[in-house]
């Protein structure tokens, strides 16, 4: 009665080649990550410390630390993340709870589809021509921000609205049909309801914003700027900054000799510093999710 | 006795599909109306427009009018006092993801008011009257989504009574909640009668004809025929379909 028919035997064969298939899969794509980090640290650990982190580069960018690079691309993360963020959650807000279906939401949603998949140097190319050149910003950290800030606000408009809308449509209706206002039905129910989703979607834009390098090479980033080491207040944003992404294509390409393990060390702090704030996502999330409410 | 709800040559077009066609009937103060009828008859959609929660749905279109009270309701300007005129139920229990409490009082909240002594008041009130108060009272911080169905349907009569309506719209509340708890709710309509107008719809013939003082029968957006309920579930009502519907030989 309980035999294995051959039609069963064939899909427990099955069954066990796809799961080692895709086990494998999953392993292969984690190995290039953990030997890139494994790698890295390998070459940085004899330069890392505390010095390095916090010393401006020395001898024409040959040696010293990094600090100089890591407070600008804070300060671009920091500034371009204050301007998109608001913007773009309250974007979707807009396109998901109040907009109706028409030509003006459907340009407006094929914009934002759209804009995630320009490729960053034109966003660069737009930013010399809006921010730096049109609104007289000159190359600065203002400039360059924004310039990252455009680039960024299409993928948190997504994200915000995936969030969104993970929120049953019957916790609307009732609150509707209870009298409250649309935006009285956001406030209470609808955000409080998406926030652990739209934080992430926010938080993962940091990575981005704190990589990419072509955005900010035209429009506020310099080879070269000593600011006082230790100051956090050491930038002005109508001024340019020094950044980590350009900063690495710097030392790694254009400066000879520079210190053996000196671009490791500003990699894994670029690395570092992105998993950290991606690790911090994910124990929100996981945090806000345990007060999951339904 | 006066005519809480006047409806007249309603018609629902959904992307121009009808829903309702040229309806009109009215509704008594502080009678139960029971509205029965098949699928897709357009019983949903009269409620719909009542509270007019139907501008809600982008691609209906709406001919005819409504009164409350004699007054048009399309011209209302308050349209959220408006829906707190007007308590709803819907079929499937909905516990917004807020603590008992914040639930029955989110309306009254959203109404303005702040005094905690007349929240405190009103949440036990409307509690009370949705037979719910003696399984919660003593944990009324806890999430509304985390009670039963059953008790959750409650909680949503408690919170439809919370803006004291004078009209309250039950939309097949019983349809996800086991029989003792609709009984239970079936008795508590009978006394909330005396304060208030009450349309139940209901794909139960049986509830209509217990609890209803007049039932309306739906039959693919058009009104069959509306009279009181000893008529509507006698061998003798003016429409064949009616006969055919309440006894089961639909179709």
């Amino acid at each position: 009665m309980f035999t294995e028919t051959p039609i069963d035997r064939r899909k427990r064969l099955t069954e066990n080649v796809m799961r080692i298939f895709l086990l494998v899969v999953t392993t292969v794509m984690i190995i290039p990550l953990l030997l890139i980090i494994g790698y890295l640290l390998y070459k940085a650990i004899p330069i890392l410390s505390f010095e390095f982190l916090f010393s401006n580069p020395r001898d024409n960018m040959r040696a010293g630390g990094i600090w100089a690079p890591f407070l600008g691309t804070i300060y671009l993360v920091v500034v371009s993340l204050l301007v998109s963020a608001p913007i773009g959650v309250f974007a979707a807000v807009y396109l998901n709870e109040y907009a109706r279906e028409n030509w003006f939401t459907r340009i407006t949603n094929l914009a934002v589809v759209n804009l995630a998949g320009v490729p960053s140097i034109v966003h660069a190319l737009f930013g010399v021509g809006a921010f730096v050149l049109f609104a007289g910003l000159g190359e600065s950290i203002l400039a360059a921000s924004l310039t990252l800030a455009i680039m960024t606000l299409p993928v948190i408009i997504a994200s915000t609205t995936e969030a969104l809308k993970a929120v049953p449509m019957a916790f609307r209706e009732a609150c509707w049909n209870l009298g409250a206002t649309r935006w009285q039905t956001i406030r209470r129910i609808v955000i409080p309801n998406s926030i652990s989703g739209i934080l992430t979607g926010v938080i993962l834009q940091v990575s981005r914003a704190a990589g990419e390098t072509a955005p900010i090479m035209f429009t506020g980033a310099v080879f070269y700027k000593a600011i006082a080491e230790g100051n956090l207040f050491a930038y002005n944003i109508t001024e340019q900054c020094m950044a980590l992404s350009l900063h690495l294509f710097t030392i790694s390409t254009q400066v000879p000799d520079v210190t053996e393990g000196t671009p490791h060390g500003t990699a894994i702090v670029l690395v570092g510093s992105v998993l950290l704030v991606n690790a911090a996502a994910i124990v929100l999330r996981v945090y806000l999710r345990t007060r999951k409410k339904w | 006795m006066g005519n809480k709800i006047e409806i007249s040559g309603l018609e629902v077009h959904y992307g121009g599909k009808p829903a309702l066609n040229r309806v009109s009937f009215d509704v008594h103060e502080n009678e139960i109306l029971g509205i029965i009828g098949p699928a897709q008859s357009g019983k949903t959609t009269l409620l719909k427009v009542i509270n007019r929660t139907l501008e809600f749905v982008p691609e209906a279109t709406l001919n005819g009018t409504v009164k409350l009270d004699g007054v048009d309701i399309s011209t209302v300007s308050d349209v959220y006092g408006l829906r707190r005129r007007i308590g709803m139920v819907l079929p499937l229990p909905v516990g917004l993801p807020l603590s008992i409490y914040d639930n029955v009082a989110f309306a009254p909240r959203a109404a303005g008011i702040r005094s905690k002594s007349q929240l405190d008041e009103l949440v036990e009130r409307c509690l009370q009257q949705a037979a719910l108060w003696d399984e919660v009272e003593d944990r009324l911080d806890t999430l509304g989504t985390k009670l039963s169905g059953g008790q959750q349907q409650r909680l949503t009569i408690a919170r439809a009574l919370s803006h004291e309506p004078e009209v309250l719209c039950l939309d097949e509340f019983s349809i996800a909640i086991d029989p003792v708890t609709t009984m239970r709710i079936e008795e508590v309509l009978k006394t909330l009668r005396k304060e208030m107008t009450i349309l139940l719809v209901t794909n139960l013939v049986q509830q209509a004809k217990r609890l209803a003082t007049r039932t309306a029968f739906f039959l693919n957006g058009d009104l069959i025929e509306i009279d009181s309920t000893d008529v509507i579930f006698s061998d003798t009502p003016t429409q064949q379909a009616t006969y055919d519907y309440v006894n089961g030989t639909f179709g």
